[in-house]
């Protein structure tokens, strides 16, 4: 056999090695999370608040973080739609000449990868500065931050992606420039831009870094934008740092529960996305 | 005017100011974080303070080095493990994988992309950490496990997902016609895979492996579990060390009231948006070196 035959196929045998490295690491994450928090699940745990004496190991459960971690991701996801969607439709040729919007794309680019501790910094020291303590309003303005860059970018690619002729034919009908965008382009457009949403979402309800300032963090549920709010992220990482294996125990139980909404997220948005193609023309 | 033109003038208007003020943000972020971080400056240089290994806030001293050595070989041993494992495992899912194989193990790994980071810290330190405390015997150092190694490893696997899902599109998106000349030229598939394919495909693989390095290079949570956070500059693999990411989450907040603290954290800060900033300037250049070959 030629060398060259020889080399093909160790490159062959190394690239399925490394492909079940990759999906058994991955899955490994999964089944270890399953099995050391399925012991701990109860129904208590998603149905109760924190009672006394909770995190030595008492009743209780973590409604306030599901709740909050909800209301946290919710909000900034809200927020940063409302900016992002205009951002994203002015990126494209009919609003800003390509020089411009390419620059506009390298700080996007550079928000995408500031590590979230740094919204957190930098969000806490705007608190402080306008005499804000952790709040809900603070914790849903440090995601946004994080979202908004993931949101933006994902949502121009799709649109950049809108075929020419598609806006050629609303030109040609008399449709102005917002008519086109926002009538036409948007409906083609609208599968794409709901799977940005969506994992823009699935990160900013699994992002603890970022609200570890800004949020705070209580076992209510909040009642106000300005009461300091429980996240499902920190309060793995809270019932953790306790020296109690039943609290540790759930603290592994939180995790699950965490995994299981966001990939719950992730497929329902995968049925969504293709029930809206029904308005995309191919 | 009529009416439809007027919206069109308006809302135009509207984006165009907020598409500004969203660019502004990382320039607001460094003058902040700038203003900061300016009295710690003002008593020493940026040079003393990243070179020097001595961190004793109380008395008023702080040395970076430890950290950013953390930082450094977290970041580097993560990458070390990630990048050949994530190239050839693109590379099959792209160009060799039978069809219905790929399109069932894509999505999956799109799915994995979203699990989030306390959850992969959570792993670490069941499942990695016991691993290297059992396994560093082998090399002759012992360890509570909570160690560089258990960071790159969760690290690693955290970038999978989102160096694998960007590089394969890069390599579906390389023409066919290029693969095609190769072939009928005698090339073997692997012959036309290293000297075609990713030789074509090489600027946005570049900058898949920014993206991944960027989530590495900034994950907080996830790495805090599992490095030990000991002040030290790590002599091997097998000690534990204290990033930067996880020096600002463990003490931003609490210790305001020591002199410069948070104005030294803050330099943290500055200085990981600043290692970004560099980061993803150089992917875009040489995306744009890509595109115009």
């Amino acid at each position: 056999m030629e060398r060259r035959h020889i080399e093909e196929k160790v490159f062959k045998v190394l690239m399925i090695a490394a492909t079940l490295v990759i999906l058994g690491s991955l899955f490994s994450v999964i089944v270890v999370i399953l099995f050391k928090g399925v012991g701990a699940l109860s129904i208590s745990m998603i149905t109760q608040i924190p009672r006394g004496g909770y995190y030595l190991g008492k009743e209780g459960g973590i409604l306030n973080a599901i709740v909050g971690s909800l209301y946290l991701a919710a909000g900034a996801t809200c927020a940063a739609l409302l900016f992002s969607v205009p951002i994203a439709f002015s990126l494209q040729k009919e609003y800003l000449n390509p020089q411009v919007s390419n620059v506009v794309r390298l700080s996007l680019d550079v928000l995408w990868g500031v590590p979230s501790i740094i919204y957190g910094v930098f969000g806490f020291t705007i608190m402080l500065y306008l005499g804000l303590r952790a709040s809900l309003l603070g914790g849903i303005v440090a995601l946004t931050l994080l979202e908004l860059p993931i949101m933006v970018r994902a949502m121009d690619e799709v649109l950049k992606m809108v075929p020419l002729e598609l806006k050629e034919v609303s030109y040609t009908l008399g449709a102005n420039r917002f008519e086109t965008m926002f009538k036409v382009v948007s409906k083609q457009a609208l599968p794409g831009m709901m799977s940005a949403v969506i994992l823009a979402f699935g990160r900013g309800i699994g992002d603890a870094a970022s609200i570890l300032f800004t949020a705070g963090y209580t076992d209510y549920i909040p009642h106000s934008l300005f009461e300091p709010v429980a996240s499902l992220p920190l309060a793995v990482f809270f019932q953790l740092g306790t020296p109690f294996p039943e609290v540790q125990e759930r603290a592994y139980a939180s995790a699950l529960i965490l995994l299981a909404m966001v990939l719950f997220l992730i497929v329902l948005s995968r049925l969504l996305t293709r029930r809206v193609t029904k308005y995309v023309v191919r | 005017m009529t009416v439809r033109k007027l919206i069109d003038n308006i809302s135009s208007k509207v984006m165009y100011v907020l598409t500004i003020l969203t660019s502004l943000i990382v320039f607001f972020m460094v003058v902040g974080l700038y203003i900061k971080s300016n009295p710690i400056l003002e008593t020493r240089s940026i040079w003393e303070l990243i070179t020097s290994s001595s961190w004793h806030p109380l008395r008023g001293e702080f040395g970076f080095y430890p950290f950013l050595m953390g930082t450094f070989w977290v970041t580097f041993l993560a990458m070390l493990l990630s990048i050949p494992v994530c190239l050839l495992c693109s590379i099959y899912l792209a160009e060799y994988a039978p069809k219905k194989l790929a399109e069932i193990i894509k999505p999956l790994i799109d799915l994995l992309a979203g699990i989030p980071s306390v959850v992969y810290g959570i792993f670490g330190m069941l499942a990695v950490v016991p691993l290297i405390r059992n396994v560093a015997p082998l090399f002759g150092a012992s360890t509570t496990g909570y160690s560089i190694a258990a960071g790159g490893i969760v690290l690693a696997i955290m970038v999978f997902p989102i160096m694998i899902s960007v590089s394969v599109e890069v390599i579906c998106s390389v023409p066919n016609e290029a693969r095609e000349t190769s072939l009928a030229l005698g090339a073997t598939q692997w012959q036309t895979v290293k000297h075609v394919v990713v030789r074509k495909a090489f600027p946005g693989i570049v900058a898949a492996i920014i993206l991944g390095f960027s989530r590495a290079f900034g994950e907080t949570m996830a790495v805090l579990m599992v490095v030990g956070n000991v002040v030290q500059v790590p002599q091997s693999i097998f000690d534990e060390a204290y990033p930067l990411t996880a020096l600002i989450a463990n003490n931003y907040g609490e210790m305001l009231s020591v002199p410069l603290y948070d104005s030294a954290l803050l330099l943290g800060a500055l200085i990981l948006l600043f290692v970004v900033f560099l980061f993803s300037i150089a992917a875009r250049v040489i995306l744009m070196r890509g595109e115009a070959i």
